[in-house]
């Protein structure tokens, strides 16, 4: 594989998408499965199908339509949320079909055949243009700035967002902002595994850092350098048996997670009889 | 702040204060003063809006009618000015964050600040403040193998350290250990000589020997005066009835009180 590397431009960019998604997921990830945000980031996923239908109908990069609709569903969620009086698992059901919906409705009023949605459904790695990283590198950059950047201040929103609020943070900026860094993170994925598996790639490296460390830097390191094993494993195994990437990736990451958890409990119980033996 | 030299000056002062949740109110035109350097224990029924009072306080509620000023201000313009220990329950144990961070929240700037990191000073600041509640061996374990009573001195911690002259604290003592209770009202009583405390709590030991003032709430004020156990104010508890007791207080304890230190 590493011999047809160095040759494929495809599979060069397949391994950069890998790294870069590997990046977003382990700080998004984390911050997503802390703040209970996994079902909202579903939905702002699902929403950005229609941008990609409405790019086929309107004849641009169906990346760019995903990256305006997901931020739309960021914003509106949030905005829905944040405005109170309805609950947001209404409101996130709603976006997350009506975007399907949208997409659906885009590409059945393309004139001609319909093109092969599957790859921003399920992800297609080995796929990826040069239009697609273009924009991944500038999401990815985005998101691991703004996570540095305000790092202190989002540790406190994460933990006590009422708190910092009493300090005088800016909890409606940071609110919205991590809403928009989300929807980035979900275009960066996109073109991973794809629109319905992003979910797992999100929470499976986080989740199984959280079993590891709990210390908030260390947890993001271990994400990230879980989800470039999880992305680079099931590159390999799809470019082996020539299997859907985003799948293989997914079966990887969650089977991971069911692995360490197991695991896990083994270990502790193990630990407990240790101590008790004492 | 030449008002600060003022000694009548009014920690809070709340004016016809109500406030709805949807149709229903949670507080009834309140009018309540705090002077400066007072230590107000706050007693009601659950649902009774001592909470709603405390978060209008720190102007994070929305009201419907009235006004509050904190030392003259409205609540939120000098946020430093305010400390809050938050109701334990809701916080999320499970955060992956070590008590000494949690500490150090309370030195971060208002407004946005990019890059901004704790300076020596406010690590030397945490560490002092966790001394001053007892528990700076544990200044590195993560919240989750935090006792009930550790955590909350460390939730007190974090609110003193913002340097507030008004500190308020919701319900300190719910799921505390008898041992940790004492030490935070002993904390508390000291804390009192250089700052106004406002304490909800369904503690009575707390209301019959450690505040200087009462407030009976239940949606409207029932009382408001000396925190003396005696027939008037086992009347007013009548009138914000049922909780006290619902929680098994049994009646004897409010003439009791002195040996009964049973929460």
């Amino acid at each position: 594989m590493i011999q047809s590397m160095l040759k494929y431009q495809f599979l060069q960019n397949a391994v950069l998408a890998g790294v870069l998604a590997s990046v977003v997921c382990g700080l998004i990830g984390v911050i997503i499965v802390e703040k209970k945000l996994v079902m909202m980031s579903g939905g702002i996923a699902h929403t950005s199908y229609g941008g990609v239908g409405l790019g086929y109908l309107l004849g641009f990069e169906p990346i760019v339509g995903a990256m305006i609709f997901s931020l739309g569903a960021a914003i509106g969620i949030g905005y829905i949320k944040r405005r109170g009086g309805t609950r947001s698992d209404v409101v996130i059901s709603l976006f997350w079909s009506l975007g399907m919906a949208l997409g659906i409705l885009f590409i059945a009023l393309m004139p001609g055949y319909p093109p092969d949605i599957s790859s921003y459904l399920f992800g297609s790695i080995l796929s990826v243009a040069k239009a697609d990283l273009y924009l991944m590198i500038g999401a990815t950059l985005i998101v691991t700035a703004a996570v540095i950047t305000f790092f202190n201040d989002w540790k406190a929103y994460l933990f006590d967002e009422e708190f910092a609020s009493i300090l005088g943070i800016k909890t409606a900026f940071f609110e919205y902002f991590l809403m928009v860094l989300i929807a980035m993170t979900v275009v960066v994925l996109i073109r991973v595994v794809g629109i319905i598996l992003v979910l797992a790639l999100l929470t499976a490296p986080a989740a199984v850092a959280g079993m590891f460390t709990s210390d908030l830097i260390k947890r993001m390191l271990y994400s990230v350098l879980l989800g470039n094993v999880f992305c680079f494993a099931g590159l390999w195994i799809s470019y082996r048996m020539n299997i859907a990437s985003g799948a293989a990736i997914v079966v990887l990451s969650a089977s991971s997670y069911v692995i360490t958890y197991l695991a896990r409990g083994k270990y502790m119980k193990a630990k407990a009889a240790s101590l008790a033996g004492h | 702040m030449n008002n600060q030299n003022n000694a009548n000056q009014k920690a809070v002062q709340i004016r016809n204060l109500s406030i709805f949740y949807g149709q229903k109110p949670a507080l009834e035109e309140i009018c309540l003063d705090v002077k400066d350097g007072d230590y107000l224990g706050i007693i009601g029924p659950n649902g009774g809006g001592k909470s709603t009072l405390l978060k209008a306080i720190l102007g994070l509620a929305e009201t419907a009618a009235g006004t509050v000023r904190i030392y003259g201000d409205e609540p939120g313009k000098n946020k430093a000015v305010m400390g809050y220990v938050p109701q334990f329950a809701v916080m999320d144990r499970q955060f992956p964050i070590t008590l000494r961070e949690v500490v150090l929240t309370g030195r971060l700037k208002q407004g946005i600040s990019p890059f901004f990191t704790y300076t020596k000073k406010d690590k030397e600041i945490a560490v002092e403040l966790l001394e001053k509640v007892g528990i700076a061996d544990l200044a590195d374990r993560q919240i989750a193998q935090l006792s009930g009573g550790e955590f909350q001195k460390m939730l007190i911690a974090r609110a003193l350290a913002v340097n507030p002259r008004l500190l308020l604290l919701d319900e300190p003592t719910a799921s505390v250990d008898a041992c940790s209770r004492d030490q935070i009202f002993e904390l508390l009583s000291e804390l009192n000589k250089n700052m106004t405390i406002i304490l909800v709590t369904h503690d009575l030991f707390a209301i019959s020997s450690q505040v200087r003032s009462l407030a009976c709430l239940n949606v409207r004020l029932v009382y408001h005066g000396e925190p003396e156990l005696n027939e008037r104010i086992v009347h007013s508890l009548y009138g914000c009835p049922v909780d006290l007791i619902a929680h098994g207080v049994p009646h004897r304890v409010l003439k009791a009180h002195e040996g009964g230190r049973k929460a």
